[in-house]
């Protein structure tokens, strides 16, 4: 019976004639499926095999926020030239969810192909004449061939890699040394899975013209790269800059921060012998908390970091008041997720900036770092501990969900064991003790950048210290008295004013026609590198900025200056990076033209390129 | 003792501890309380038991929040860090500060204010934890410094200054601090030095989180007739349950107790607790009866004080449970922490 149904699905079922050119190592496709049923060990398992390969590859899961049932999709770009950004023309598409086939069917181009399961037959309604659909039973063959019912739905998944391997020409050496690699210590597993690859790549060699226009030729572009996700990147910067106390609350989409921390922890930082460990992770009862407990570490001396996303910041910001006031260093991981309120917890955004940039109440200016990618999370979370101390102040390092749960393709990560942790101004006892002045005092004096230096508590009773969220003179004493008061705040601002000499300069990328100019944020990166390069080939040459810090450096300032035109590209609804900009800079603003994009997908070229007025 | 600036000169004869220092040094700036504040009284008990306890001021991380309460850690050991934070935040600062640094001794002074409205989360998982430091909970049953609201451990049907009686019930940290396995519960008063000061010693050195509630009337806006928490009612209701001494470890005097009346508990350095019972059923290493006899003893109006409850088992505290390292983490050598180049490289062949 389900073969006569294949049949008769085929019947409607009319290969394009569009004449395809030939997308060698440059085509995008999207995985569809359900919430819950394995399919991100698949789509991961195709991913890495394609940077096996050495071709430039991107994959972004479009997740719901539920645990199972819900439509999922993985997109999966792959481009020779490194443009990695999202798309949204799909060459090909694996359809597993059947609630959805509508809507992905739509989807592709024309002239692409529909990976469908035909243990069913596909609704005439669903026929389209200018892509062609490829049916393959799945849930059949895993029936026929696999007895446990959770393998049998769990294979199909498996199965479909194995037609993808056949029709994009993969590598299958590569795709069997990585399931030798994954099921090392499971062989069951690994004879599954090796299974249901080979009955999902025999039935597309047996049935379909193999490989298709699309496909897939090794390339040497991947070399000295690896794949990674920004969380996991975080958390191993976290591990490196030697912070020792995490204090979090879990939240989508951070919470694989901490995960990743705590797991290298336990690899590197525990006694084999003993079971002992060089860490403490507090899992807090809200974010209140978890700040509350970053400060109370870092004022010991603890290099302490949060990690959380927007919600959480909101619950922070108290505190983190708290922090600047007293000048407590403290390091914050926001992985952004959109909002307002829950919003979309498990899409992308930038919606947190300035909230960021001026958290709490009163005058409050902080130190945001902007990674674009996974190794940028890695390096700048060391610096983000760096600055916190040496500036004694919080840190944030602004991520996302696309950059912080999506496996990128990066340089590896580099580490220099000549590296020292800038602890900033922390007496030891015997600086204490040679102090020329009978007493210590908490804020003064102050050095060039604006910063008094600190004492821990245990050091020495000389010194002891009061710490307090409320009015205090330069001298750390209580006050009420405006002169004092504003002494102290104007330190505050002359600190936040020496940080950018001291944050990360922007990546600046110039071209000598170029007629404007284009500055972002994060990850929004490659799609406007893919915009400029694009519009570079039609005669359309714009400079590219991307600050990887606030304040703002010098060199922001200048290209603003150079510039009649600026696009500022970002991802949230009221160009918060823009009003950034004009408030802390002196560009005008109506320079300053804004490109937004903000439904909660990364950010695509296209949305680029359509918001830059064409000459 | 508010508005009088003390001298600084020392009286020669002024006794002094195992480390030569005086009460003195004990102290920190002057009060800026209203005369006669029960806090105050806590204040001077604080400083006799870290003076009684040979205790290096510098050693003590001293915490507060917002409020009247928790303006106090000023006014005791100068020699001391104290961190004046934000509205009920104390025990989750303190508890990040205690995993950073385990060898130093935490003593977090918030008010009911404090601790049992927008504190009440953080100072329930402070106790969960078993975070090790002494948490002192000055009670007035009034918000001080916004002029007197009531607060959550109001009594029901006491009455503000203007004469507005309250009606809602009151959460009691102690009955609270039992549910949620607290490991060392005590209640006292701050016109009773005498009790307080070994509580205050014997919470100083628990292994683990040790709660005092300590009623300290309000007298500027909660002691007065119709008030359950002013010093005529507290004196009045005040029932002491046991009788607290506090045996430091290094000495070796062992107070003589008739046989069956007295309890002695041993803490983690050494030190003994005595406990003499006053209600002569009364088992305070039972918690279940512990509470009960706390219900018995309010419901009849009376306020039980005294050491309520002590872990004798040392349930875990937070480092044990997390097999921290016996070394402070803020000690831990770096090169101990980051591992450095090599172990990269080789973690990035599983990201290929």
């Amino acid at each position: 019976m389900q073969h006569e149904a294949v049949a008769s699905s085929q019947e409607h079922i009319q290969p394009s004639g569009e004449e395809v050119r030939d997308r060698t190592n440059d085509f995008a496709f999207k995985l569809a499926n359900v919430n819950g049923t394995g399919s991100a060990s698949a789509n991961g398992l195709i991913m890495q095999a394609i940077f096996r390969m050495g071709i430039p590859v991107s994959g972004k899961n479009l997740f719901p926020s539920n645990i199972q049932g819900l439509p999922t999709w993985y997109e999966v770009r792959v481009n020779a030239k490194g443009h990695t950004a999202r798309t949204s023309v799909y060459d090909l598409i694996v359809a597993m969810n059947a609630e959805t086939y509508a809507r992905d069917i739509r989807e592709v181009r024309p002239g692409g192909y529909v990976l469908y399961d035909a243990t069913w037959p596909l609704s005439p309604a669903l026929a389209r004449d200018d892509v062609t659909f490829l049916g393959v039973p799945y849930a059949q063959l895993c029936n026929e061939n696999f007895t446990e019912v959770r393998e049998r739905t769990l294979m199909k998944n498996i199965a479909y890699v194995g037609t993808l391997v056949a029709l994009f020409d993969i590598d299958m050496d590569i795709v069997t040394g990585m399931l030798k690699e994954k099921f090392s210590r499971k062989p069951a597993l690994m004879e599954s899975n090796a299974k249901a690859i080979k009955l999902g790549y025999d039935y597309a060699r047996e049935h379909f013209e193999c490989p298709l226009p699309m496909k897939l030729e090794k390339m040497d572009a991947t070399k000295g790269s690896i794949l990674i996700d920004g969380n996991t990147a975080t958390a191993l910067g976290c591990v490196y800059a030697g912070a020792t106390v995490a204090a979090w609350y879990p939240i989508t989409p951070s919470t694989s921060v901490l995960d990743g921390f705590k797991a290298f922890c336990e690899t590197y930082r525990t006694d084999k012998a003993t079971g002992e460990r060089r860490y403490c992770i507090l899992q807090a009862e809200d974010e209140l908390a978890a700040m509350g407990m970053v400060i109370g570490a870092a004022w010991n001396g603890a290099r302490a970091f949060t990690s959380t996303s927007g919600p959480g910041i909101s619950l922070m910001s108290e505190l983190i008041g708290l922090a600047y006031y007293a000048e407590v260093p403290a390091v914050i991981v926001d992985v952004q997720r959109v909002g307002p309120s829950t919003g979309m917890p498990t899409r992308t955004q930038q919606g947190d900036i300035l909230m960021c940039a001026y958290a709490s109440h009163g005058d409050t200016k902080h130190v945001v770092l902007f990674p674009a990618n996974p190794n940028e999370c890695f390096s700048l979370a060391v610096k983000a501990f760096d600055l916190a101390e040496k500036l004694q102040t919080p840190v944030f390092l602004l991520s996302d969900l696309d950059i912080g749960m999506n496996d990128w393709v990066v340089p590896r990560l580099e580490w220099d064991d000549s590296y020292k942790p800038d602890r900033g101004r922390v007496l030891s006892k015997e600086e204490l003790l040679a102090l020329p002045t009978p007493k210590y005092y908490r804020y003064s004096p102050e050095d060039e950048h604006g910063v008094a230096a600190r004492t821990l508590p245990g050091v020495h009773e000389k010194g002891s210290f009061f710490t307090r969220g409320s009015g205090h003179n330069k001298l750390g004493g209580y006050t009420e008295i405006p002169d004092e008061y504003q002494e102290v705040m104007d330190r505050l601002a002359r600190k936040h004013r020496a940080a950018r000499h001291l944050v990360p300069p922007a990546i600046i990328e110039k071209r000598p026609e170029a007629t404007f100019g284009v500055v972002t944020v994060g990850g929004c990166d490659p799609a406007v590198r893919e915009a400029l390069e694009t519009l570079e080939e039609r005669g359309v040459h714009g400079d590219f900025l991307r600050v990887r810090a606030f304040p703002f450096g010098d060199e922001v300032e200048a290209f603003l200056a150079e510039h009649e035109i600026v696009y500022v590209v970002e991802q949230n609804r009221d160009a918060q990076l823009r009003s950034l900009l004009i408030l802390e800079t002196s560009v005008p603003k109506e320079k300053l033209r804004s490109i937004t994009a903000y439904g909660g997908f990364p950010l695509q070229a296209h949305q680029v390129i359509e918001g830059i007025a064409l000459p | 003792m508010s508005y009088i600036k003390k001298p600084l000169v020392r009286h020669p004869s002024l006794k002094t501890n195992q480390l030569g220092l005086t009460v003195r040094d004990y102290e920190g700036t002057m009060s800026t309380l209203c005369a006669g504040c029960g806090h105050d009284s806590i204040t001077a008990a604080i400083v006799r038991a870290f003076f009684e306890l040979d205790t290096p001021p510098h050693m003590v991380a001293k915490l507060s929040g917002i409020g009247c309460s928790s303006k106090t850690p000023a006014y005791f050991l100068s020699g001391a860090h104290g961190f004046n934070s934000a509205h009920g935040r104390m025990a989750a600062i303190a508890t990040g500060a205690a995993a950073a640094n385990r060898k130093l001794a935490y003593i977090g002074v918030s008010g009911d204010g404090d601790s049992l409205s927008i504190g009440l989360g953080h100072m329930s998982h402070a106790i969960r934890r078993n975070v090790k430091m002494l948490y002192i909970i000055e009670n007035n049953g009034v918000y001080g410094l916004t002029k007197g609201q009531f607060s959550a451990s109001a009594d029901m049907g006491s009455k503000s200054k203007r004469g507005e009686a309250n009606a809602q019930s009151p959460i009691d940290p102690v009955m609270l601090a039992l549910s949620l396995g607290a490991t060392f519960v005590a209640r006292s008063f701050s016109g009773d030095k005498t009790q307080l000061v070994p509580i205050l010693k014997a919470g100083l050195l628990h292994e683990g989180f040790a709660l005092i509630d300590v009623i300290s009337p309000c007298v500027t806006f909660n002691d007065h007739e119709g008030s359950t928490k002013s010093y005529v009612h507290t004196r009045k209701k005040q029932v002491p349950i046991v009788q607290t001494d506090f045996v430091p470890a290094a000495a070796e005097i062992t107070a003589e107790y008739p046989e069956g009346s007295v309890t002695k508990v041993t803490t983690h350095d050494g030190a003994t607790i005595h406990l003499r019972k006053m209600a002569a059923d009364y088992d305070p290493t039972d918690r279940t009866r512990a509470m009960a006899m706390l219900r018995e003893r309010q419901a009849a109006g009376e306020i039980p004080t005294g050491l309520l409850f002590l872990d004798p088992t040392g349930a875990t505290e937070m480092h044990r449970g997390a097999k921290t390292v016996s070394t402070p983490l803020v000690d831990v050598p770096f090169d101990d922490l980051c591992p450095g180049h090599d172990a990269l490289e080789r973690l990035q062949a599983a990201y290929r």
